[in-house]
């Protein structure tokens, strides 16, 4: 299913492609091992002043590990992690001008929501009538006016979850570090939360840092995306890049829906890639297929919503065109999700959207139809 | 009707294994102590038993009434008299109280150190703790007046390198006292408040650190608070029993050693004054009384808490 929304994609904000930017955080060459296992691996990343970036990737795969090393409770076995250009390896965590939320909210549960927040100020040894001002100033922010006298433990999973956003931006930190902060939430509330915490960010002007293993979230918040697969950074790009050009199969299958299907180069023509599929009497061609050469095998990469379905053969299928039968229909109201099973056996899937009400001969289950998509549609990796 | 005989039974079941550990309270303490009680209020005389019953068992409940009336309160009255069961009373609180802090300043590293060392070593480090229960406390306590006695281990030890020209005076003093109940009731202080830190979140460590605070700061601000219970539990564990401790003072304390349960001890074997040992035990459990309740209370309390 595609996202909903591009994100803050329009904001034309990109300070990554201008080198005379400078990254807040890089990450050089970071390997973490713990034992043999190794945890984060050759890991390489710039983030700069007031992105959102997200760190998305399955459980288990290295992001928290990631994020405990910026906030210096790991050190790296190999490699440097600099902030704002300084190397903070020898930086104890708390003289770093890092905060972070925590997975588990980790609310102090013998204080107040309220000494909650404070608590970080205090270290500071900020003055008590401003330590008040900033107090108020964040419960306002996170709408807990009336809950500032409350312990954590009287409080909803929503309420804990907004204490510990404001606790850690109370000092109003360069990099806010956020561990799969509204995992603990239900869908309804994750969804008004990630557009909360957008805003939040664009409003004080903060670099956040947030990690995630739910691709929609990261879709929807960051700026750029990082998909990690055990320990290894696979792709860093905007979320447009990250699905419309996925460079491996892991990524396009993390994000999003999408067909994959094994194929050959046949022929490399300019801005025209042939791919001969294996197991299917057809030809297919893309626009580009970087560093692939003649006779490299490759998978074709097909997101369902640029499928086209019908019933009667395209005016031109000879190529990027293929026939089966409807197998199986999901209907999502929005989409139509057909399922067609080619000759070869292979299942490709095609979402449509159901624009219209009344279809004169709807297509329906064991029909004959034909898949189409155009040239620029589809992606070949070699991964 | 049998599903109604079935629950029936079940709830006879249910009562009779709430009441075992009632029947066995009234069977070992309470019927003990009802005799106790009975004869603090009796005279002395030379025979044996050596006291005059107030009542006895055959005169039934009206003759029980009609002596009740006229109890002689004079064993308990005597208490005040004597400024020896007073000053026993007090010593024996404020050598409790102070080896429940000695205890404390010990337990507490021991238990931390064990909540922060790796999962896989910490049954064993529980298993080190228990392992003295082992050995009879009798026999531990023996052992002790080996190691601080004149010529013993620790003055050997410590003439040895040379620390000390003369051995010191320990045993048979009120150090040798400090000594032996720090060392007997360490495991009643360091398993609560091992079980309670070893449950703390070390997230909340982090979390503090995060927010800019040093780690000893941390531990003040954040560990020491929320084992509290921990401290409490064990505080209390150490302090009721030390207060009443008998083997510990006579053995390794010395004629300077004023402790209750020694005077008990000598009230009713030397004297065989059996009435007024009888008041010094009830007014000792009066006593107790109160930090018992108070533990209660506080378990409850964090019972509630825990729901
Ligand atoms: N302190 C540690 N000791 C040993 N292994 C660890 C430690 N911390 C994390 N790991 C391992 O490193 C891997 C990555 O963990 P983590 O960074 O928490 O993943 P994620 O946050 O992506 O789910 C996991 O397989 C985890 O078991
Ligand atoms: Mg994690």
């Amino acid at each position: 299913m595609a996202p909903t929304t591009l994100g803050p994609i329009q904001r034309k904000f990109a300070p990554w492609d201008d080198p005379s930017e400078v990254p807040l955080v890089r990450f050089e060459n970071v390997t973490k091992r713990f034992g043999d296992f190794v945890a984060v691996d050759n890991l390489s990343i710039d983030i700069y002043p007031r992105e959102f970036f997200a760190l998305l990737g399955p459980s288990g795969c290295g992001k928290t590990t990631l994020l405990r090393m910026l906030a210096g409770f790991e050190q790296p076995t190999e490699g440097r992690i600099l902030l704002d250009g300084q190397d903070v390896s020898k930086v104890p965590p708390y003289r770093r001008p890092v905060n972070m939320m925590f997975q588990s909210y980790a609310l102090f549960p013998h204080m107040t929501v309220e000494a909650n927040i404070a608590f970080g100020l205090k270290q500071d040894r900020v003055p008590k009538p401003e330590i008040e001002a900033r107090v108020a100033e964040m419960l306002k922010l996170v709408r807990l006016e009336q809950f500032g006298k409350r312990k954590p433990h009287q409080l909803s999973g929503g309420q804990r979850q907004r204490v510990a956003l404001a606790r850690s931006l109370a000092k109003k930190p360069k990099l806010l570090l956020l561990d799969e902060p509204l995992a603990a939430l239900d869908k309804k509330l994750r969804e008004a939360t990630q557009f909360e915490l957008t805003d939040l960010q664009q409003e004080l002007g903060l670099t956040f840092l947030i990690v995630t293993h739910d691709q929609e979230e990261a879709m929807t918040v960051a700026d750029r995306i990082a998909v990690m697969d055990h320990g290894v950074m696979v792709q860093v790009a905007t979320p447009a890049e990250i699905y419309e050009q996925p460079n491996s199969r892991y990524v396009a299958d993390f994000i999003g829906d999408v067909n994959l299907i094994e194929g050959r180069v046949a022929a490399i023509d300019g801005a025209r890639v042939e791919i001969a599929p294996s197991g299917i009497d057809a030809r297919f061609e893309v626009a580009e297929a970087p560093d692939t050469a003649v006779d490299d095998t490759v998978w074709l990469a097909l997101r369902p919503e640029k499928i086209a379905v019908s019933m009667e053969p395209p005016d031109d299928a000879s190529v990027n065109c293929v026939s089966g039968e409807v197998w199986d229909i999901a209907y999502l109201g929005d989409l139509s999700i057909y399922h067609v099973r080619l000759a070869s056996g292979i299942t490709v899937k095609s979402a449509q959207t159901n624009v219209t009400r009344l279809i004169e001969r709807p297509i329906t289950w064991e029909d004959k139809v034909y898949l189409s998509w155009t040239r620029d549609a589809g992606v070949a990796l070699i991964r | 009707m049998m599903p109604d005989e079935h629950a029936k039974r079940t709830a006879w079941g249910r009562r009779l294994v709430v009441a075992i550990p009632y029947i066995w309270l009234l069977v070992f303490f309470l019927a003990p102590f009802a005799i106790v009680f009975k004869i603090s209020f009796s005279e002395v005389q030379i025979a044996m038993p050596p006291y005059a019953p107030v009542f006895g068992w055959e005169e039934g409940f009206a003759g029980w009434l009609d002596k009740f009336s006229e109890l002689s309160f004079d064993n308990y009255l005597w208490l005040g008299q004597d400024a020896l069961y007073i000053n026993s009373y007090l010593s024996s609180l404020r050598i409790a109280a102070v080896s429940t802090f000695l205890v404390l300043l010990i337990g507490y590293p021991i238990a931390y150190g064990m909540a922060r060392a790796p999962t896989q070593w910490r049954p064993a480090l529980v298993m080190l703790v228990i392992l003295p229960f082992w050995t009879s406390f009798l026999i531990r306590v023996y052992a002790w007046i080996g190691i601080l006695k004149k010529e013993g281990l620790l003055n050997q030890a410590l003439v040895g390198i040379g620390l000390i020209d003369e051995p010191l005076t320990i045993l048979n003093t009120n150090i040798a006292v400090y000594i032996g109940i720090v060392y007997s009731y360490l495991p009643f202080m360091v398993l609560p408040l091992y079980a309670n830190l070893e449950k703390l979140d070390r997230a909340l460590i982090e979390a503090a650190l995060d927010l800019g605070c040093h780690p000893i700061k941390a531990f003040w601000t954040i560990t020491f608070p929320l084992s509290l219970p921990g401290v409490l539990a064990g505080s209390f564990l150490v302090f009721i029993p030390a207060v009443g401790e008998f083997v510990i003072p006579d053995l390794l304390g010395g004629s300077e050693t004023l402790m209750i349960g020694k005077t008990l001890w000598s009230e009713f074997f030397s004297n065989r004054d059996w009435p007024v040992s009888s008041a010094v035990a009830v007014l000792l459990l009066l006593i107790l009384v109160i930090p018992i309740v108070l533990f209660q209370h506080f378990q409850q309390k964090q019972a509630e808490k825990g729901q």
